[in-house]
């Protein structure tokens, strides 16, 4: 049996820190709707590097320090994005290979998802939904996504984490 | 079997494992998110929770600090000393107003004294704190401030800026502390129309220059430009606080009330500092502290 040891876990942990000071970095009231979901896109992009590493824990942790942060309901993000991760992995070896306009296609659904999940968990707890605009940031998410994919990937290989 | 490789291992050993796991971990997430909105048992964890998140929101405030702070050390002598000035002149200002006060407010005993009413006075205990400039859940009206319940600060705390009342505060930390503004979707504050004394309710609307005066009949005595303040009523609020202007009033004589839109007196979007204020039902719980720091004022006045 081939034992590689794990690495760069540091790395890991600091991407997803940055994640979620982007995510409560202030920005002008009226761009609110816009600001992609930071953590969700590090999560699919290291549950497609790292399936066997970050998870569906991982993304349940991160989750839960999101809504602490933000001061939402708790364990909504939690559960959102461990939903996130499951799908990402179960997907992971077909889309890896795909070219990255395809992929952004597969990111923008899995940030449908958890979008939805949060319309979702809002309505039950009976927070009146904003509208179409919610829809807003799976699509910049999936559009920067190319970007997102190219950095990470060169702080990976940078770092050899693995 | 002994010589599976790595790639090998990636492929096949995530199975039914993952599923269950995603299985219990959103079970746990739903029984958080019950337990959160149901019931207040979850507040230690979120208080600790939030002590480990604090550095982050440090981090992002670090600019706005930052530049506070390079502005008032690089402000030059000669701006300052202007600032100062206009500091003096405000502060006589204020002084003058404040013995016209006190000479109303002993009136007003007296006044009250003759109708036989008993009116507590007592000065209210205050501290000021800052916002953070932190971006919250965008799809509530909520704000952060830099102080915690080290600062014993407490749950259902009301918070005012120099023009009216803000909200209060919904979760504290030990450093940090989130406050729902009045104008949140789940936030009501008891009200009072000042000029006619006309009790009601100001719901939140979701919307940062509206508040909605739900179940006023056609025939109440309101108006368009009347101040409405707190009421003292719920308990939460110290009563006489300014809140809000009526500033719309649409009669339907088909409908039974009246919609009444109100607009808050506190710049909600613009107040950088807050004022903290204790009502004094909650005193006693800092009462040590003034204690001691009252013994401090008579030694150095010994």
């Amino acid at each position: 049996m081939i034992f590689i040891p794990h690495r760069g876990g540091k790395v890991i942990v600091f991407t997803f820190a940055l994640a979620m000071v982007l995510t409560i970095a202030p920005l002008p009231e009226s761009l609110h709707a816009y600001r992609p979901d930071w953590v969700g896109l590090v999560l699919i992009y290291w549950c497609f590097a790292l399936p066997e590493r970050v998870g569906v824990f991982s993304g349940w942790l991160a989750g839960l320090l999101l809504d602490v942060l933000t001061s939402g309901l708790l364990g909504q993000h939690a559960l959102a994005l461990c939903l996130v991760a499951y799908l990402t992995i179960k997907i992971h070896q077909q889309v890896r290979v795909f070219p990255l306009w395809q992929q952004a296609l597969a990111v923008l659904i899995l940030l449908a998802v958890h979008q939805l999940v949060l319309l979702w968990t809002n309505s039950v707890i009976g927070r009146p939904g904003p509208g179409l605009i919610f829809w807003i940031a799976p699509l910049i998410g999936a559009a920067i996504w190319p970007l997102i994919y190219s950095l990470l990937r060169a702080l990976r290989h940078g770092f050899s984490v693995r | 079997m002994l010589t599976r490789g790595n790639a090998i291992k990636q492929i096949f050993t995530q199975g039914p494992a993952l599923t269950v796991r995603l299985v219990i971990l959103s079970l746990l997430s739903l029984t958080l998110m019950t337990v959160d909105h149901r019931y207040h048992h979850l507040n230690p964890l979120r208080e600790g929770l939030s002590a480990l998140v604090y550095p982050f929101k440090l981090l992002v405030d670090l600019p706005r600090a930052t530049s506070g702070w390079f502005k008032e050390s690089l402000a030059s002598r000669h701006s300052l000393q202007e600032e100062n000035a206009s500091l003096h002149t405000k502060q006589l200002m204020l002084q003058t107003q404040l013995q016209k006060l006190e000479s109303l407010e002993a009136e007003n005993l007296r006044l009250r004294a003759l109708l036989d009413a008993s009116f507590d006075v007592g000065k209210q205990q205050m501290l000021i704190a800052e916002l953070m400039a932190v971006d919250l859940d965008p799809y509530r009206h909520q704000i952060q401030i830099n102080k915690g319940s080290l600062d014993n600060l407490y749950e259902g705390q009301p918070l005012v800026d120099s023009k009216g009342i803000m909200g209060q505060l919904v979760q504290v930390g030990p450093f940090t502390a989130t406050a729902m503004l009045i104008t949140d979707p789940g936030h009501a504050i008891p009200v009072q129309v000042n000029r006619s004394g006309l009790r009601t309710i100001a719901l939140g609307t979701g919307t940062t220059e509206r508040l909605e005066l739900p179940h006023i009949p056609n025939n109440a005595d309101i108006r368009v430009g009347d101040l409405l303040t707190t009421s003292g009523l719920g308990g939460r609020f110290p009563s006489g606080y300014p809140v809000a202007e009526v500033i719309k009033i649409e009669q339907d004589p088909g409908q039974d009330f009246s919609f009444i839109t109100a607009k808050p007196r506190a710049l909600l979007n613009r107040s950088r500092e807050v004022l903290l204020i204790w009502p004094t039902e909650n005193r006693l719980a800092i009462e040590a502290d003034t204690l001691t720091e009252d013994n401090t004022q008579a030694d150095t006045s010994q």
